[in-house]
């Protein structure tokens, strides 16, 4: 069942759209949110909530490169892999990241803290490479002088 | 030089709230658009100034406005969507706009909206830019508070509703017609065209979709007036560009500049030239979609028509300087992968040719590479080009490679011949 909070920040945004299933972008990104990811059970829900068909929903989740249909770790770390980060020596920071976290891409530390996934252009590449955890842009990640600075980053993301 | 894109722009502070907004001259060309314009004079005036849309492919916005059916009998509602999607690899100038004046954005829509007579619009946003999310929500409720945005603004009658839909991140979403098909809740495939979108659209009612830099220049427009917009360019397409500049450049960074600013002068006088020890070798002009131009371009005009002339295109105008020590190869090996996981698997061509590319060229860039490869290409490009797709995407992706193959055809012998990459 969907919590009472969770209903009542979906339905704060049917409004927005003439039909329920429009919602359901945003019906899926609040249950992860609250949920970490969308499990079956959730799309289930979901799809109960918005009149659908678990599998029309289920159609339009697995689309998208951020709606999570395994389970995540507590923080989402998405580096660019894109063309600007490349050419800055954004490949570095994602080996290094590997090697460091000891996970490969789409992974999970075995703690359950970071999930590492590379990701498309992330429109900052005037400050290439960066990165992202959850809702947080880091900039500048120069290769050489890099892996104290994500460190750093890391350490503030318990 | 006149900056009316980014006057209110200071990099590192926040953006203008609505009053601080409104002290620097803002909303005074919705008041003008909405109390004392018919939607015709609005379109006009748009069409006077010759203004293209920034999305990409440089249509004429007035033209589009005007494909919409108008009047007491037409189609209700009708719907404007800004689209500010910006996954384009190398694309970051909707970005500046959108955390810089988010009052300037919605300012356009208002007026762009009461254009085409819509009394809804939506701003579809790619959900990684949550800095600009957080900003957007704050301004629009700013403008609600102060109605703005609601029932009859200004007291002119006018209504409109303006929300913000967050995306969950895929490109294709960015092309417009997938784009009202993600916001309808559906899988975000493209839709067959015809019917276009401005007769029908989202839900099936007309649709008009602007790029956020498109709409920001409408309120700019309506108070100055078109002969002002069109004198801000170089050429005859009006008003300024953002342009942009990524890679080893001393300055990376965006500068709204006159439309129709050659390649150098971006590169040389904005972006400070490149870094120590490196010689510019090529430029991926506007975004990864377009074809590479070479040193040999660097006079080239940044505008519509030249980037055409010169068999390239202006795209996002937001480009990535490439030097001698980047490997050509490697660099459309990286845009064919993002391309190939982008691509949305609707028709074949695309869905396998992508990833076909994809390894043919990782082959020649991991050293083992035929020299037949290179003929697989070219054949791909072709196969791939215009026309043999269901939407622009995937002749997109062939731009870098046909144009790699073109003017850096040795590079690709090189790594097929020395069994390596030689910039490794
Ligand atoms: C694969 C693909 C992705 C696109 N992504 C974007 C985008 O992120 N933002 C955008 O404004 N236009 C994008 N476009 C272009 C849109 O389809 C459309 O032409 C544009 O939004 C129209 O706005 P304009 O007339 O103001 O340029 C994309 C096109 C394609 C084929
Ligand atoms: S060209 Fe590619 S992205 Fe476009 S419809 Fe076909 S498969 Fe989808």
């Amino acid at each position: 069942m969907l919590t009472f909070e969770e209903k009542k920040e979906i339905e704060a945004l049917l409004p927005n759209y003439p039909t329920r299933q429009a919602a359901g972008i945003d019906a899926l990104v609040i249950l992860q949110r609250h949920r970490g990811w969308i499990s079956d059970e959730t799309l289930g829900q979901a799809a109960e909530f918005l009149r659908m068909t678990p599998a029309e929903l289920d159609s339009v989740a697995t689309f998208y490169n951020l709606i999570f249909r395994k389970p995540v770790g507590r923080h989402v770390i998405l580096v660019c892999d894109s063309v600007s980060c490349w050419v800055m020596g954004g490949d570095t920071i994602l080996d290094y990241l590997k090697s460091h976290l000891g996970i490969g891409f789409g992974e999970t530390t075995p703690d359950g803290r970071f999930t590492l996934l590379p990701h498309v252009c992330l429109g900052a590449c005037d400050k290439a490479p960066v990165m992202m955890i959850d809702d947080d842009l880091h900039v500048e990640l120069d290769p050489e002088t890099s892996p104290d600075r994500i460190d750093q980053l890391l350490s503030l993301y318990p | 030089m006149e900056r009316p894109l980014t006057h209110n722009i200071v990099p590192g502070k926040p953006p203008l709230s609505l009053a601080e907004y409104e002290k620097s001259g803002g909303y005074q060309a919705a008041r003008k658009a909405l109390t004392s314009m018919s939607p015709k004079e609005i379109t006009e005036m748009v069409k006077a100034s010759n203004l293209r849309g920034r999305g990409g492919a440089g249509f004429p916005t007035a033209q589009k406005w005007s494909f919409v059916p108008m009047g007491a009998d037409a189609p209700q509602p009708k719907y404007l969507v800004v689209n500010a999607d910006e996954m384009e690899p190398g694309a970051f100038k909707d970005r500046l706009l959108l955390e810089g004046d988010p009052h300037q954005l919605i300012e356009g829509v208002m007026i762009s909206a009461f254009a085409i007579e819509s009394e809804i619009a939506y701003i579809f946003l790619r959900k990684t830019y949550t800095l600009a999310a957080r900003r957007i929500l704050t301004a629009i409720a700013e403008a609600y508070e102060k109605g703005y945005l609601g029932k009859n603004i200004f007291g002119s009658g006018v209504n409109l509703s303006l929300h913000l839909h967050e995306s969950a991140g895929r490109y294709i979403c960015g092309e417009e017609t997938a784009l009202l098909n993600a916001l309808e809740g559906k899988r975000a495939v493209p839709r067959n065209k015809p019917p276009f979108p401005p007769v029908v659209g989202l839900w099936g009612k007309p649709t008009v979709t602007n790029n956020v830099e498109t709409i920001c220049n409408i309120p700019h427009i309506i108070a100055n007036g078109a002969a002002w917009f069109r004198a801000l360019s170089r050429v005859p397409d009006g008003g300024t560009k953002i342009y942009g500049v990524s890679g080893k450049v001393q300055r990376p960074g965006a500068w709204e500049l006159p439309l129709g600013t050659t390649i150098r002068e971006i590169i040389e006088e904005h972006a400070g030239g490149m870094k120590e020890g490196l010689q510019l070798r090529a430029v991926l002009p506007g975004g990864a979609s377009t074809d590479l131009l070479t040193a040999d371009h660097l006079d080239v005009k940044m505008d519509f028509n030249s980037m055409q002339a010169a068999d390239s295109r202006l795209g996002t105008g937001t480009m990535v300087a490439i030097d001698d020590r980047t490997c050509i190869v490697g660099l459309v090996l990286n845009i064919m992968r993002f391309f190939a996981q982008e691509s949305c698997g609707w028709c074949t061509p695309c869905r396998e040719g992508l990833p076909w590319a994809a390894k043919l060229l990782a082959a020649i860039e991991e050293g083992h590479g035929l020299p037949e490869d290179i003929e697989r290409l070219e054949l791909l490009t072709r196969l791939l080009s215009p026309g043999h797709t269901f939407c622009a995407l995937a002749p997109g992706a062939m731009e870098p490679l046909q144009s790699a193959l073109k003017y850096f055809e040795d590079d690709f012998h090189r790594h097929i011949k020395e069994r390596r990459c030689p910039w490794k």
